[in-house]
C-alpha cells in the first residue's frame, strides 16, 4: 500500500460510556468513512471502545514544544489557585 | 414504548451515561437545556457580586486571589455552555434567554455584597452550596454535563477555602471586623439554604429529574448535607448561628433547623430580589460593548479565507 497518497487521521476513543475520548494512535486512509473502519479494525478488536473519533492529523492545531516557557510560566508565581495554599484550622480542613 | 425508549431507559436504569449523539426523550433534552444553562448563567452572573470588590480587596494578596477565583467562574461558565451546545442549542440562543429573562440563574447572585465580609461569605457558603450541589451532579446521567462537573469541583475547592480564610481574618480581628464577618454570616446563610430550590414536594422538576438521574440527590437532602457541615465551620469562627432553632437530633443523626422564608425566596425569583435588574442589565450592556470583538474576528476570517482562496486560484 502507497501510504504516501493517503492522509494520516487521529484516533480517539471512548472506552465506556461517560469516559473521555482518549487519543490512541493514528493510521492512514482516503477518507473520515474509511479512518473510521480501519480503527474498528485496528483498535477495538477487543471492544475496547464504544465511540470511535478520527481526526484529519493536519487539522490538529498543536502547541509548540518551543512555547511551553511562555505558554505555562504564568501559572507558576500563582500558587493561590490551588486548595493547599490555604491553610485553616484542622476541624474545618476538610472542605 | 418504543423500542428507543426502552433502550434509553436501559441505559439510564444501568447507570451509564447518556453521550450527545444518542436518541434521549425530547423532555429529556428539555429539562437538561433548562438546567444546564440555569447554571451555566449562574456560574457568569455570580461574577457580578464579587467583581464589585476586586478593586477594593483590602491587600495585594486578596485582589490576586478574588481575581483569580472571578477568572474560574468564567472558565465554569464557558465548560457548561459548551456542554449545553452539545443538545442541539446555540450559544445566541442561551444567552438571549437570559437577557429576556425566560432562562433563570441561581437567585443568590441577586443580593448585594455589601461589604468585603460578604465576599468572604460568599466563597465560603455560596461556592461551599454550590460544591455540595455539583458533587452530586458529578453521578448526573448526560455524559458532558458529568465530565463538566468533576472539572469544575476540581477547581471549586479554592473558591470555598479562600472565602472562609478571608471571613476567619475578620472573625479573629477588632471587635468591628468581627460584627463584619457576623452580619455577613447573618445576611448570605439563608439565601444559601435556599440555593438547593423548594422543598422536594414543591419542587416542579424534581421527580422526573431524579427518574433521569440529571439530579441523584433531592434537594432536601442535599440542603441538610450543607446545613449539617456548616455548623462546625460557625463555630470555629467564633460566631452566632445564624438559625436559633438549629439543634442536633440524634435519632436521625443530623441538625435539626428553622424554617427558610419561602416567601423571599418566591419574590426573588420572580424578579424583586435587590439586584435582579441590574445584573441582567450589566451582562446586556457587557455583551454590547464586546461586539466590536466579535465583529472584528468574524472580519479577520473573511479575510483570511478570501486570501487563502486567492493563493489556491
Ligand atoms: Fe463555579
Ligand atoms: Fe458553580
Ligand atoms: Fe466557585
Amino acid at each position: 500500500m502507497n501510504t504516501e497518497k493517503l492522509e494520516l487521521f487521529e484516533v480517539f476513543i471512548r472506552s465506556k460510556r461517560g469516559l473521555d475520548h482518549k487519543h490512541i494512535g493514528s493510521l492512514h486512509a482516503e477518507d473520515h468513512e474509511q479512518a473510521l473502519e480501519y480503527a474498528r479494525d485496528c483498535y477495538t478488536r477487543r471492544s475496547e471502545g464504544v465511540s470511535i473519533w478520527v481526526v484529519k492529523s493536519n487539522d490538529i492545531c498543536s502547541s509548540q514544544e518551543d512555547d511551553a516557557e511562555c505558554f505555562y510560566d504564568p501559572s507558576d508565581d500563582k500558587p493561590y489557585r490551588h486548595a493547599t495554599y490555604y491553610v485553616l484550622p484542622d476541624p474545618v480542613n476538610n472542605m | 414504548m418504543t423500542s428507543q425508549e426502552e433502550n434509553f431507559m436501559r441505559k439510564i436504569e444501568a447507570d451509564e451515561k447518556i453521550e450527545p449523539k444518542d436518541w434521549m426523550p425530547e423532555a429529556y433534552r428539555k429539562n437538561l437545556i433548562r438546567q444546564m444553562s440555569q447554571h451555566a448563567h449562574s456560574e457568569v452572573i455570580g461574577m457580578q457580586p464579587e467583581g464589585n470588590w476586586i478593586t477594593r480587596a483590602p491587600s495585594l494578596r486578596r485582589k490576586v486571589v478574588l481575581l483569580s477565583k472571578v477568572q474560574d467562574e468564567a472558565g465554569h461558565g464557558l465548560y457548561l455552555y459548551s456542554a449545553t451546545e452539545t443538545l442541539g442549542i446555540t450559544r445566541a440562543e442561551l444567552i438571549a434567554a437570559l437577557q429576556s429573562g425566560e432562562a433563570k440563574y441561581a437567585s443568590i447572585f441577586n443580593y448585594p455584597t455589601l461589604t468585603w465580609g460578604d465576599v468572604g461569605a460568599i466563597g465560603w457558603l455560596v461556592d461551599g452550596a454550590a460544591i455540595v450541589n455539583q458533587v452530586s451532579l458529578q453521578r448526573t446521567s448526560y455524559g458532558p454535563y458529568s465530565r463538566g462537573m468533576i472539572r469544575i469541583c476540581k477547581e471549586e475547592s479554592f473558591h470555598q477555602r479562600q472565602g472562609y480564610e478571608a471571613l476567619l481574618a475578620l472573625a479573629n480581628g477588632s471587635p468591628e471586623q468581627k460584627q463584619i464577618a457576623q452580619d455577613s454570616l447573618n445576611r448570605f446563610y439563608w439565601p444559601a439554604l435556599m440555593m438547593f430550590g423548594p422543598h422536594d414536594s414543591e419542587s416542579a422538576h424534581s421527580a422526573k429529574s431524579m427518574e433521569w438521574k440529571i439530579k441523584r440527590e433531592t434537594n432536601d437532602d442535599l440542603r441538610q448535607k450543607f446545613i449539617d457541615q456548616t455548623v462546625p465551620q460557625i463555630e470555629v469562627l467564633g460566631l452566632e448561628h445564624p438559625d436559633k432553632a438549629i439543634k442536633w437530633n440524634e435519632e436521625r443523626g443530623h441538625y435539626d433547623s428553622g424554617e427558610i422564608d419561602w416567601d423571599e425566596f418566591y419574590s426573588v425569583i420572580n424578579g424583586n430580589g435587590h439586584c435582579n435588574r441590574q445584573r441582567v442589565e450589566h451582562h446586556i450592556a457587557a455583551h454590547d460593548e464586546g461586539t466590536w470583538v466579535r465583529d472584528a474576528i468574524t472580519a479577520y476570517n473573511e479575510k483570511k479565507n478570501a486570501k487563502k482562496a486567492q493563493n489556491v486560484a
